[in-house]
């Protein structure tokens, strides 16, 4: 799950990091109030979405009057911000944030994650700062400086204090980087993120270390115990459809195809997914039903895949382990008896209760093509969905 | 012979008596296992399913000699499971459950490493060496003894895989579901290296997915180590790169990830690989030339 900036920066300011005093605000007036609030006579306004490269696409801007910030405020709030890590329908603004303004002297790079490899947390700095990140440890690999964290021990200062020395910072930044990075990898841990990112992290011209930007994720999976980060979850950023198969324990990923595809098991699903391309067709979604997929779920999902009215043929594949493919014939007769069908069903059953599974699909009044092997299947659906492309 | 586990596995279940734990032990009892008993804290004294329920791993242990433990408590009381069940002298932990912490597998793995106890899991299928022990959640009608072994990522992956095997004749002497999950307790080269130390074990097949670079480094194992035929499968080459989970995950694989690196790193190993997941098993017989 990710955050917004506005709610990372309010997270490192409870860790007591050096962050700018910034008010997050959904309408003109109040963004105008906010300026004034916080004082000075420039500040930094940046549109809130989950997504890098806003800056890029005019979604961060250095405003100093109240005509600016509103015409900034009118340009975003309510409207859909493309940067190139959206995809083109772009993120919804609903928040700006209004930001006191720093000078910047120098920018640098600092991010962590949980690497699989060394099974450690790895935090990553560089002087190259504020660009796109990806574009230096492509073509400058070397310049990516790493700390490996234990996370039974947390990250040391003299860690921090060596990657400080190798990125050139001197007196009093040295101190103030490694505390930072030890105060970040407390934070990793106690919060269970799985991503953190500052960039640029900058000297100020007075030759402090300040956040200027900051990105977090947490582990999904242990929201459980983070309920604070929780709250912070924000369902306009997810898609319409990923949010609707999410309250029903579904795994559902849109995708720009024409066969809608109900799998269960994740790894099935990218399976099945790749044949219908390997047959020269192309998957509309990427929809896991689970391991303990009930007959409302399993209906809930057909009606997901067939809200997407780009889908001219639906491609059922299940291989019941614990998930009896019976039951999944009677979500896919009721949701079809709740929403119609107008598009081929092509089904193919194995494994636990296939055989009940489609003497249910045969009996019912419900247009179904039985498949005899999962080669038949994908090839069925995408003649069913206008041939090869 | 057959890999981590056979017919003299005695196994205990950790969340016995709940509904997951229930249903599984009661197949594996029906395919033969040799379960020995339970634990649920609280319920110890009790009899479930005809055996013995205790109130820790321990009381089980010195009970019953079991070795294996097999995992099905919720996810926020799974790394307090594994680590249960590793004080208590398990040897082969499954961990079945869903959902478990990142940093909770950090801790868990540096502590089971430390002491060489061997987990399976978690967000796994299991682990079946087919007519003689079967932990976990896979149908056991799709199996039947023989020759080849099946590690993969996935569940649902490992039955096709295991089916078509059968359906060929082969058969499987074990297959081993390591999980979906960042950080598993085993991996690829764990499992590739106990296949090929297997007199039982002729040839393997692997199946991976995207994200994380396991695949690349056994591949880079199998290179140096495996010289029994090796069938390899990655899901995921039509996965959207547009989902991106951030940007640190991409530098850390060094640009690695994608199905395509996958398979390619594979090929470049000598390892068979095979784009369309209803060949895996065709694909085998003629590598295998059998």
């Amino acid at each position: 799950m990710n955050l917004h900036e506005y709610q990372a920066k309010q997270l490192f300011a409870e860790y007591g990091l050096p962050v700018s005093k910034g008010i997050a605000v959904d309408t003109a007036d109040e963004a105008v109030a906010a300026a004034n609030e916080l004082g000075g006579d420039t500040w930094v306004i940046k549109a809130q979405v989950h997504a890098g490269g806003r800056g890029k696409a005019g979604g961060v801007k250095l405003v100093s009057s109240e005509a600016e910030i509103r015409e900034f405020s009118d340009e975003f709030i309510g409207t859909n911000l493309v940067t190139f890590q959206t995809d083109e329908n772009g993120q919804p603004v609903s928040k700006i944030y209004v930001e006191e303004c720093a000078d910047i002297e120098r920018e640098l790079y600092l991010g962590a994650v949980i690497d699989r490899s060394s099974r450690r947390v790895v935090f990553m700095t560089s002087t190259e700062g504020g660009v796109e990140i990806e574009k230096v440890a492509a073509e400058t690999p070397e310049k990516i400086l790493r700390a490996v964290v234990d996370p039974a021990l947390g990250g040391q200062a003299y860690q921090g204090r060596d990657l400080a020395f190798q990125l050139g910072l001197e007196g009093k930044q040295v101190n103030q980087f490694a505390s930072l990075f030890t105060t970040l990898s407390k934070m990793f841990i106690e919060r269970d993120l799985s991503l953190l990112e500052i960039n640029p992290l900058v000297v100020t011209g007075d030759g402090n270390i300040h956040c200027l930007d900051a990105k977090v994720s947490i582990d999904s999976n242990a929201l459980y115990r983070q309920k604070e980060l929780a709250a912070m979850r924000d369902p306009t950023q997810e898609d319409e459809r990923e949010k609707q198969a999410s309250e029903f324990d579904l795994n559902y990923v849109a995708l720009d195809g024409d066969i809608g595809c109900m799998v269960n098991g994740a790894g099935l699903a990218m399976g099945t997914m790749d044949l219908v391309k390997l047959h020269g067709g192309e998957p509309a979604n990427f929809l896991d039903v689970g391991g303990g997929a009930t007959k409302e779920a399993v209906s809930e999902a057909f009606k997901i895949i067939l809200s997407d009215t780009n889908v001219k043929a639906v491609l059922i594949n299940i291989f019941g382990g614990i998930v009896r493919c019976d039951i999944i014939a009677d979500g896919i007769v009721g949701a079809v008896k709740d929403v119609g069908v107008d598009v081929p069903v092509i089904v193919r059953f194995e494994g636990n209760n296939a055989a009940p599974g489609v003497k249910t699909l045969a009996e019912s009044d419900v247009d179904i093509i039985a498949a005899t092997s999962l080669t038949d299947a994908v090839q069925q659906a995408v003649n069913a969905a206008g041939g090869a492309a | 012979m057959s890999i981590l586990v056979n017919k003299d596995t005695k196994v205990i279940c950790q969340g016995f008596t709940g509904s997951q734990g229930t249903l599984h032990s009661e197949q594996s009892i029906a395919y033969g296992t040799q379960m020995v008993g339970g634990v649920t804290p609280g319920k110890g004294g009790q009899s479930h399913l005809g055996l013995p329920v205790f109130n820790t791993v321990k009381d089980a242990v010195d009970d019953t000699g079991a070795k294996a433990s097999v995992i099905y408590v919720p996810a926020p009381f799974a790394k307090d499971g594994i680590l249960e069940a590793a004080d208590a002298g398990i040897e082969i932990i499954v961990c079945i459950t869903e959902g478990v912490p990142t940093l909770d597998m950090l801790t868990v793995k540096a502590s089971l490493d430390a002491r060489g106890i061997r987990l399976i899991g978690p967000n796994c299928p299991g682990i079946i060496t087919p007519g003689e022990c079967k932990i976990g959640i896979m149908p056991g009608e799709i199996h039947l003894p023989g020759r080849v072994g099946v590690v993969s990522r996935s569940g649902t992956l490992t039955y096709e895989a295991v089916k078509q095997t059968t359906d060929l004749g082969f058969g499987q002497s074990s297959c081993v579901g390591i999980g979906g999950d960042p950080i598993p307790g085993s991996n690829f080269i764990d499992i590739l290296a106990l296949f090929e130390e297997d007199a039982a074990t002729e040839a393997i097949v692997m199946v991976g997915e995207i994200g994380g670079n396991a695949e690349e480094e056994a591949a880079a194992f199998i290179k140096a180590n495996v010289t029994k035929p090796v069938v390899g499968y990655i899901a995921g080459v039509t996965a959207p790169s547009g989902k991106r989970m951030g940007h640190a995950g991409a530098i850390i694989a060094g640009g690695k990830g994608t199905a395509d690196d996958k398979f390619a790193a594979l090929q470049a190993a000598g390892v068979t690989t095979v784009k369309s997941l209803a060949e895996i098993g065709n694909t085998l017989k003629e590598a295998t030339g059998w």
